[in-house]
């Protein structure tokens, strides 16, 4: 169970005239909670969006557990597809869906993108938010919810469709030192149940606590800095 | 300076624009009032007045006379002062070239339907031919569509008088005017009640036109003297009285009632009227909120041709008034589609509308934050399910306030349907309020229902949108 969950390869990505990504170089195996630090606009957050599919890059690949995107093409829908299953991601605002209620957030996709019966959807929703300690907060909609709150059911969310990759954009960004160390615990937990995860972050002190392993993003690549919990 | 009040749409031989000299007005009605003028020693000034708003801009002092075909009746006598009567005319039915020997009264038009001017004697007479014969009657704003209705065969028949009928059939082929009278009427001026004696002066001017052969020439030089004026002229100048129709049963007319009777008499009608508003709008905000969501999605989702073949639609209704679009639906489309007009006053309001809705739904798509397409992309939902289950949803909501705005809006604008002889409220109210004289217990009934039908659609829309905005943790 320690095989290589992501491979990146000089990954390059530019917007208009300005190079984002220049050549990113990213390994991450089974299990690993990778942080991902760097200054503000260093590309943190855009190399998690191109790992989900959501930002076209121009050259290099991409491997998600077998799923392979090229560089410089659009992503084919099948290819596309396979992906959603293989990652997931935690927006820095959690993104949650605002009509909706923190259980129905939770089982939207397995029911509608991937056909799980809603009553099955829901045993497994509960578990999940039961799991991060919200389970009393199901059918709450997301602007009742306190930050953390939304944190844990954004997770249970992009959990509910079992992806072995969970990428995480600044997720301590709004939180206090005692929930950071809340969550910490939780990724953890994620760690044993063999997840492997990406953050992104400005927290020093977070990913020195809780990361297994810290890369640095400077100049559109990645400087490696070994680490471990 | 004497004041009259006509309307040249009405055209010639009444009133209408000098060919030749389009600011200035030519008809036998403009000679009538420089024969008047002449008269008290003034000169006439023409002042432009819509044809059935003629009488309350008397009442209320605009002009000192109205007369553009005016006619003598019960509920004009009722509220203004008004003239002798100066023309004498008959109501006379026009059918289809084939139907001439078919259809020759209107107890012939059993189940048939029959045209008229909106607000006339005719209408009068159609309405008892409605309870009598059991025709049914169709309403128009004008007097040229009610014949071009008929050759094209909207209509079996159309009553007016004889100087509409034949002035139509003089450009118009493919129908018959039916020699026999439906009923007699005049044309006469109207004053405001307090003009009594400035009328009672005019009506000598009048009855000395009539006896030096003024009126005559006239009418000789304008074609509409024939042999009822003789008689007409002989038996004013005798002093006889002259009822204002002849051939109506004028007992029943609401302008001789109470206002409490009248009121009485008409509520069922404008009751009735509220349903055909109440209906047409409902259909016409249901299409125009599919075809609105229709071409929002478009034009957030189409391709370049999609999305400016939609904006194009979109620019050329808000860019053109609403009448004009009902009438080319209606009248303009005739030739090749004859849509009745209940479903052309559907189409019409509903494709107006929809071009307005898919502006609100395009901005509430837009609205809503691409984060959350993008969570739910991430997801693995398809673009269509990002649409249906998570983009339309939020975007509905949105749009619910401006949506129910539209359709309180669109609940009044229904009213402009009356132009394709769709009777709905308001058209109901102006027949009841030309019939009895008043706007006042009309114009009140007609408010009264036009709250009772809006103000439940505010009060519901205040609640969906509490039930969409309160925390329900």
């Amino acid at each position: 169970m320690t095989g290589t969950v992501l491979d990146v390869t000089d990954l390059r990505l530019q917007r208009g005239s300005r190079q984002i990504l220049a050549g990113v170089r990213l390994d991450v195996r089974r299990s690993e909670l990778v942080a991902i630090m760097g200054p503000s606009g260093s590309g943190k957050t855009t190399i998690l969006r191109a790992i989900a599919g959501l930002e076209r890059f121009q050259a290099g690949h991409i491997t998600v557990d077998g799923v392979a995107l090229e560089g410089g093409a659009d992503i084919p829908r099948p290819t596309l597809r396979e992906l959603r299953r293989k990652v997931g991601m935690v927006f820095q605002f959690h993104c949650l869906f605002e009509h909706l209620s923190a259980l129905d957030n939770v089982c939207l996709a397995p029911v509608h993108a991937y056909g799980v019966t809603p009553a099955d959807a829901r045993g497994r929703a509960l578990e999940l938010l039961a799991g991060f300690g919200v389970e009393h907060r199901a059918a709450a909609l997301p602007r009742q919810l306190s930050g953390g709150e939304a944190q844990r059911v954004a997770i249970a969310r992009a959990l509910a469709v079992d992806p072995p990759l969970l990428l995480m954009d600044e997720p301590t960004a709004s939180l206090d030192p005692e929930r950071r160390a809340e969550l910490g615990a939780l990724l953890h937990d994620l760690l044993r149940q063999h997840r492997t995860l990406i953050v992104s972050t400005h927290d020093e002190d977070f990913a020195h606590d809780w990361a297994t392993r810290i890369v640095r993003l400077r100049d559109g690549v990645i400087v490696p800095e070994t680490r471990s919990a | 300076m004497l004041r009259w009040a006509g309307d040249p749409e009405g055209g010639a031989p009444f009133v209408e624009a000098d060919p030749s000299q389009p600011d200035r007005v030519v008809g036998f009605d403009v000679e009538v009032a420089a024969l008047l003028a002449g008269g008290l020693g003034r000169t006439a000034r023409f002042l432009n007045v819509e044809f059935r708003s003629i009488d309350q801009a008397i009442a209320r002092g605009d002009a000192d006379i109205g007369m553009s075909g005016i006619e003598d009746t019960p509920a004009r006598r009722a509220t203004l002062a008004v003239t002798v009567p100066y023309y004498e005319f008959r109501e006379v039915l026009s059918v289809r070239d084939a139907d001439r020997s078919r259809f020759r009264s209107l107890a012939d038009l059993r189940g048939r339907i029959v045209g008229t001017l909106g607000d006339t004697i005719a209408y009068e007479i159609l309405l008892n031919a409605q309870r009598e014969h059991g025709v049914r009657v169709v309403s128009y704003d004008d007097d040229v569509h009610p014949y071009s209705d008929l050759v094209i065969g909207r209509v079996d028949a159309v009553l007016l008088d004889n100087v509409l009928a034949e002035r139509r059939h003089r450009t118009v082929r493919g129908f018959t005017i039916q020699p026999q009278t439906v009923a007699i009427g005049h044309y006469v001026g109207v004053l405001a009640p307090e003009n009594a004696a400035l009328r009672d002066s005019l009506n000598q001017i009048l009855l000395g036109g009539m006896r030096d052969g003024t009126l005559e020439r006239i009418f000789r030089k304008w074609a509409v003297w024939n042999d009822d004026q003789p008689q007409l002229h002989a038996r004013l100048l005798a002093g006889e009285p002259v009822p204002a129709v002849v051939g109506l049963d004028s007992s029943a007319s609401v302008a001789t009632m109470s206002r409490w009777d009248a009121a009485t008499r008409y509520f069922p009608s404008l009751i009735r009227a509220s349903a055909v508003t109440i209906v047409l709008s409902c259909l016409s905000m249901g299409l125009a909120v599919a075809i609105g969501v229709a071409i929002a999605t478009g034009r957030v989702y189409g391709g370049r041709l999609a999305r400016a073949t939609l904006t194009a639609y979109v620019e050329l209704i808000r860019g053109t008034p609403i009448l004009l679009q009902l009438f080319v639906l209606y009248y303009g489309l005739a030739a090749a589609v004859r849509l009745p007009a209940f479903v052309a006053a559907l189409l019409g309001l509903a494709l107006n509308y929809a071009a307005y809705e898919s502006e609100i739904y395009r901005s509430a798509l837009e609205a809503i934050p691409v984060g959350q397409l993008e969570a739910a992309r991430t997801l693995g939902l398809s673009e269509r399910q990002v649409l249906a289950l998570v983009r339309a949803p939020q975007a509905f909501r949105l749009a619910l306030a401006p949506m129910t705005n539209d359709f309180v809006a669109l609940l009044k604008d229904s009213s402009l349907v009356s132009v394709l002889t769709v009777v709905e409220l308001t058209k109901q109210t102006q027949i009841f309020a030309t019939n009895l004289g008043s706007w006042v217990i009309p114009g009140s009934l007609c408010a009264a229902l036009y709250l009772v039908m809006s103000l439940p659609l505010a009060v519901l829309a205040r609640r969906l949108e509490q039930r969409w905005r309160t925390p329900q943790g």
